[in-house]
């Protein structure tokens, strides 16, 4: 397992978002987290890229614990993610969001960046060239130079993932990727999660498009009231008569 | 926003030649003594801004106290030299030292916080330097201030004009060195989104402190040259109405541009001493520059020019 957590739970005032959730996932597999809204879906997200603390639990990434740790922690261990509302960095161009996603792989020293020091110079012409493959792997090299604040609704999806990619994450949380897309983005959507699964990279996709994560999932966990109600292949967790209830009430189930 | 000339790391060289040209041509144009002392306030104060603007252009954090750096490399610089006898060139690196370990002592608990809160600390922070300064007359003489001893073998506007001037362009180079690369990257970065930089792993609290650090050895910089320069200080120096300056002259010139903190330095710095009428209204002029700036051209000076050259240039095609 790449990641496990056990018990998670975080509280929001009296409500409770997330209670007693355990989640395992394997290295290499595409992975899904379903539910209703307010399931606690990216409530389970937040936790697991350290943007929430959870008030209980553990975190096992890599055998490591990370519970509590601060988010730049988990960036740090090989973690990362995109958001579903939007948090591009709206002040640089396309190919610089890129770029800093580069961060955990190439940086320097205060005093080397100051006096711009050689290897500098060339790591950044390489932190340059990987962010242009990615851009292009995502289908955006056209707008590498413009302003983020200028490409339409769609590009910026890929671009949140191919800045989460530059990381190189051994996990990538993925918010909802194809919200708001039309079927032909979205299918663009599935099949880059196809290549990023098949590179080796595991994810986790957060996602109420059920086409698209009974597409490219391996295992499913389905969330309901912040509870795990149900796991496994996506067929039988789709099959599964609590998860029918879950979604379409149980006079549904009953029928 | 902006991306142009932080983007291409010639641009930027190519923007630093070019002001290195002018630095160099300016004495051409300069008939008098009192013309080298406003060119020299001009470099001390863009000097501040092109650090001020590390902050709050690139990192997006506001400090309306900044004056108080200032202040305190001023007097602290003048302090050693005047009351303890130390030569300047061994009082200035002291001094910055000192600065720089006070603002990050002070950066760590007040850069938590964001927006008006941040203003309201770092407000609080030069109001208690200025307070300081005007009340410890033992050492800084009070608010009739002190004099401070000049820097050895430096005398005379036209060589002071060449020593400021190699600090602006040496300032200039360290920021646009630090802009353009991973780490000027992660501080436009939480300016940006800092949920997104720390799901990057970028630690929004260290690069925030060390912006606050950098930017306030700046400040603190050109205030100890300002107070050798002149032979005399003040604790006006340190005042909120010259924090207030200084971010004007940052949000003018262009936010997040720093030949735009140049710029801004530049006009408002001379300004006054051309319309010297209106040496009553400084403040109110101040207030009418930021206003009409944040309505006509909220992206500053630079950046707003830089885009129309661009548009000019596309258009023939």
């Amino acid at each position: 397992m790449l990641l496990r957590a056990q018990n998670l739970g975080k509280h929001f005032g009296g409500v409770s978002a997330l209670q007693g959730v355990d989640v395992a996932f394997a290295r290499g597999a595409v992975h899904a987290v379903i539910g209703p809204n307010g399931a606690g879906k990216t409530t389970l997200l937040n936790l697991l890229s350290g943007v929430y603390r959870p008030d209980s639990g553990a975190i096992f990434f890599e055998g490591r614990d990370l519970a509590g740790a601060p988010p730049h922690q988990f960036a740090a261990a090989g973690i990362g993610r995109t958001f579903q509302n939007l948090q591009v960095f709206f002040n640089m161009s396309a190919l610089e969001n890129v770029m800093t996603g580069r961060w955990r792989l190439e940086r320097a020293g205060l005093a080397a960046t100051l006096a711009r020091a050689p290897s500098l110079a060339r790591s950044e012409r390489a932190c340059r060239a990987a962010a242009e493959r990615l851009l292009e792997e995502v289908g955006l090299a056209r707008w590498a130079h413009a302003a983020a604040d200028s490409l339409p609704y769609g590009a910026l999806k890929r671009l949140e993932i191919a800045r989460a990619l530059a990381a190189e994450p051994s996990l990538l949380l993925l918010d909802e990727p194809a919200a708001g897309l039309n079927p032909s983005e979205t299918r663009e959507i599935d099949e880059l999660i196809r290549r990023i699964a098949a590179r080796g990279t595991t994810v986790v996709l957060v996602e109420h498009n059920m086409k698209l994560v009974m597409d490219v999932s391996d295992h499913v966990v389905v969330l309901d009231y912040g509870r795990r109600l149900a796991e496994g292949e996506p067929r039988a967790v789709s099959r599964d008569p609590r998860v029918i209830e879950a979604y379409l009430g149980s006079e549904a189930c009953s029928r | 926003m902006d991306c142009s000339a932080a983007a291409r790391p010639n641009g930027s060289r190519k923007a630093l030649l070019l002001l290195a040209a002018i630095v160099a041509a300016l004495p051409l144009a300069l008939p008098n003594n009192y013309a080298y002392e406003v060119a020299i306030l001009v470099a001390l104060n863009a000097l501040a801004c092109v650090g001020l603007n590390l902050l709050v252009g690139y990192a997006g954090q506001i400090s309306l106290g900044h004056a108080g750096f200032f202040g305190l490399g001023a007097y602290g610089s003048a302090i050693l030299a005047a009351r303890y006898g130390w030569p300047a060139w061994g009082s200035i690196p002291v001094t910055l030292a000192g600065v720089a370990l006070l603002a990050w002592a002070i950066g760590w608990p007040i850069l938590r916080l964001k927006g008006h809160a941040l203003a309201m600390a770092t407000l609080g922070f030069g109001i208690i330097v200025a307070i300081v300064l005007a009340t410890e007359d033992r050492l800084t003489g009070g608010p009739d201030g002190m004099a401070v001893p000049p820097l050895p073998g430096i005398q005379g506007e036209k060589t002071w004009y060449w020593v400021v001037g190699a600090a602006l362009l040496a300032g200039v180079w360290l920021a646009q060195n630090l802009i353009d690369s991973p780490r000027g990257r992660a501080l436009r970065a939480l300016h940006g989104s800092e949920v997104a930089a720390g799901a990057l792993g970028i630690d929004a609290a260290r690069h925030k402190v060390a912006a606050f650090v950098i930017s306030a050895l700046f400040a603190a910089a050109a205030g100890a040259l300002s107070a050798h320069y002149a032979g005399f200080i003040t604790p006006g120096k340190a005042s909120f109405l010259h924090s207030v300056e200084l971010v004007t002259m940052v949000v003018f010139g262009g936010m997040a541009s720093t030949f735009g903190a140049v710029a801004g330095a530049a006009v408002l710095t001379t300004l006054p001493h051309l319309l010297t009428v209106f040496k009553d209204y400084e403040m109110v002029l101040l207030g009418a520059v930021m206003m009409l700036t944040m309505i006509f051209m909220p992206r500053g000076l630079v950046p707003t020019l830089e885009s129309v050259l661009a548009a000019a240039r596309a258009k023939p095609r």
